[in-house]
């Protein structure tokens, strides 16, 4: 029988906790992986850079306020306030773009998505790809396609950046700009994590007089 | 001081039952001492019960149940409300963990014949609120209103629909509208915040109340009340209180450890938990690729996908949970618990446990031929479960069951 509980028990975990497993055998689209790391403070910075000259033109990231990129990113608001917004934006404001959905509409056929959670609805790793997918393809409207995401509406817009920097720096730049857009995604990763050690080590250190304290009274029964 | 504290304690006592009510359910209330690993799901039930009301009434202080509001709020929540995030990964992980402690304490109830006379009551009020807490899971995913959210409300409540004469109209009633809309939202929201939390809680108390008044099973499946000393308490029985709560304090700290990994560091649970498409607002004109329920209605979900005829797949669909109420009078044994059976009992639960969790995994892949051969075989596997059980636990050979409790 107890080999039968362990058995039964692994089934129920391994169904919880391999889930990303099963997640990803749905995407059959090959991907390839995204230098993440939401301490980078660097590829973070010029990720956000990246962002705000080449994506925000025409999609927004609604959810996002300057002020908590200013905050996660460990940028004075000031600076963020010079570089990044428009003059009518407060650093409370949230990331939109000046292009209206109508005519966004008119121009591309349909709005370009909001990109806030971009990363945790398709995965960094899409992301990354995505950004460094395009190829040229004369029968499409704007010349490109994309390996993982066929027959797009967006024009390569870092086709000019991609000239500039040349194959390696420019994957570089596109991993920056992935691990921003990991960060918009889940703005509170590095606090949560920080926070879940400290939780885990207080319930390591409660677990010792709670079993003792149990110990102490089963003694008594035989 | 102490004086003064009998003197109140008297003097509610002879206003209302409080000490008599704590010795009926706690302190006096005689539970085997033979409880073992499978015995700590049931307090965990409550605990995570008493984690969902407390962090879901902070939600419902910040959601917006409408179309237009209620994503929006949900990022809210994640973004600017501080804390909020914990207090949202704390319920939707809770949600999931719900599921995970209550299938274990009902396999529990399956391995040691719980259900079996004189608990028969005990177990209908537990499927009870086991089917409430499907209803309650079932509209709370609808409040994030995400794609997932509305397109795998919009596939089950259209299940209605395949009834005969009134299933159009009753799935228009259910919703409200032609399609899932802010009006199916905000009706969700009522009964999820309100009218099921109440029901579930009623359900919790006549579940222990029922427990309390027959006694509970244990592993060896004894009626420890069979055996007592001279003062007529049960020898093989210990106080509930302090014994099992200072035990049961012990599982809770170790759940919790468990819990707080995925809360902290996996709260998507790889897409188990928060599914991904649900990181887009609810779009009507747009049906994502896949559509699959969370993971703790996939074994019904596969049944239902499994049969080829719609109204038939429904029926089989309510059955599959239907079974489980009828389950103290399927089993004919002599002895409660898997020890002392034979082994066709133990081969058909163990059949009926790699089903539940094959027909799981199934019902969260998208359809293949081959697939739904498989989720096929373990449909008739996980119905023979309870078809053939009258036969093989009447026919096989038991062991004979001790007087006492083994401990």
């Amino acid at each position: 029988m107890k080999k039968f509980n362990l058995i039964f028990l692994a089934f129920t975990f391994s169904l919880w906790v391999s889930g990303s497993l099963f997640a990803s055998s749905a995407e059959h689209v090959k991907t390839e992986k995204a230098p993440i790391d939401p301490k980078d403070m660097v590829s973070l910075q010029h990720g956000a850079k990246l962002f705000v000259n080449y994506c925000l033109g025409c999609h927004s990231a609604r959810y996002m306020r300057y002020e908590q990129l200013a905050k996660g990113l460990e940028i004075p608001v000031e600076l963020v306030q010079k570089n990044f917004m428009v003059t009518t934006d407060k650093p409370g404001s949230p990331m939109l773009s000046a292009m209206t959905p109508e005519l966004a509409e008119q121009w591309f056929g349909a709005p370009p998505p909001d990109l806030t959670l971009e990363s945790r609805l398709r995965g960094a790793d899409w992301v990354y790809s995505y950004l460094t997918g395009f190829y040229e393809d004369e029968s499409r409207p704007w010349g490109v396609n994309n390996k993982i995401f066929k027959d797009v509406g967006m024009p390569n817009v870092m086709a000019s950046l991609e000239e500039e920097l040349g194959e390696h720096e420019f994957k570089k730049a596109m991993g920056d700009l992935a691990n921003f857009m990991a960060f918009m995604a889940d703005p509170v990763k590095v606090e949560r994590e920080a926070l879940g050690v400290k939780v885990l080590f207080f319930l390591l250190i409660l677990l010792i007089p709670v079993y003792l304290l149990k110990h102490e009274y089963w003694k008594d029964v035989h | 001081m102490k004086q003064l504290m009998n003197s109140g304690m008297d003097w509610l006592n002879t206003r209302l039952p409080v000490t008599k009510m704590w010795d009926e359910q706690a302190a006096k209330y005689h539970a085997p001492k033979n409880f073992n690993f499978w015995y700590y799901f049931g307090s965990l039930a409550m605990f995570v019960l008493i984690n969902q009301l407390l962090t879901g009434i902070w939600l419902t202080m910040l959601y917006n149940p409408t179309g237009e509001g209620a994503f929006n709020s949900i990022e809210y929540i994640m973004r600017d409300v501080e804390y909020g995030w914990l207090l949202r990964y704390l319920h939707s992980t809770g949600a999931s963990a719900f599921f995970i402690v209550i299938y274990l304490h009902m396999f529990r109830g399956l391995m040691y014949g719980s259900y079996k006379q004189p608990r028969e009551l005990l177990w209908i009020f537990g499927m009870f609120i086991y089917m409430a807490l499907m209803a309650e899971a079932f509209m709370g995913y609808l409040l994030p209103w995400g794609q997932m959210s509305y397109w795998g409300a919009q596939v089950i409540l259209s299940l209605a629909g395949a009834i005969p004469i009134v299933g159009d109209d009753l799935a228009l009633w259910v919703r409200g509208d032609y399609v899932i809309s802010g009006v199916t939202l905000n009706r969700f929201f009522a009964l999820h915040v309100a009218a099921i939390p109440v029901a579930l809680i009623g359900l919790v108390v006549m579940h222990l109340m029922a427990l309390h008044e027959v006694g509970s099973n244990n592993p060896d499946g004894v009626e420890i009340k069979n055996v007592k000393d001279s003062e007529g308490a049960p020898l093989d029985g210990v106080y509930f209180h302090p014994y099992y709560t200072v035990k049961d304090i012990v599982g809770v700290v170790v759940f919790l450890m468990v819990f707080c990994v995925v809360v902290f560091f996996f709260p998507d649970g790889g897409g188990l938990i928060l599914e991904a498409p649900n990181f887009e607002p609810a779009n009507p004109l747009k049906t994502p690729d896949h559509i699959a329920p969370v993971w703790y209605f996939t074994p019904f979900y596969s049944v239902l996908r499994a049969i080829p005829h719609k109204l038939t797949g429904v029926v089989f669909f309510g059955a599959s949970i239907a079974f489980l109420f009828v389950l103290p009078w399927l089993d004919r044994s002599p002895v409660k618990s898997m020890r002392y059976r034979g082994w066709m009992s133990k081969f058909w639960l163990a059949a009926f446990v790699v089903s539940f969790v094959v027909l799981g995994y199934l019902g969260t892949q998208a359809v293949t031929p081959g697939k739904t051969t498989a989720a096929r075989i373990f449909t008739v596997i996980y119905f023979l479960y309870f078809i053939l059980m009258p036969f093989y636990t009447s026919i096989e050979k038991t062991k004979p069951v001790p007087e006492r409790v083994t401990y």
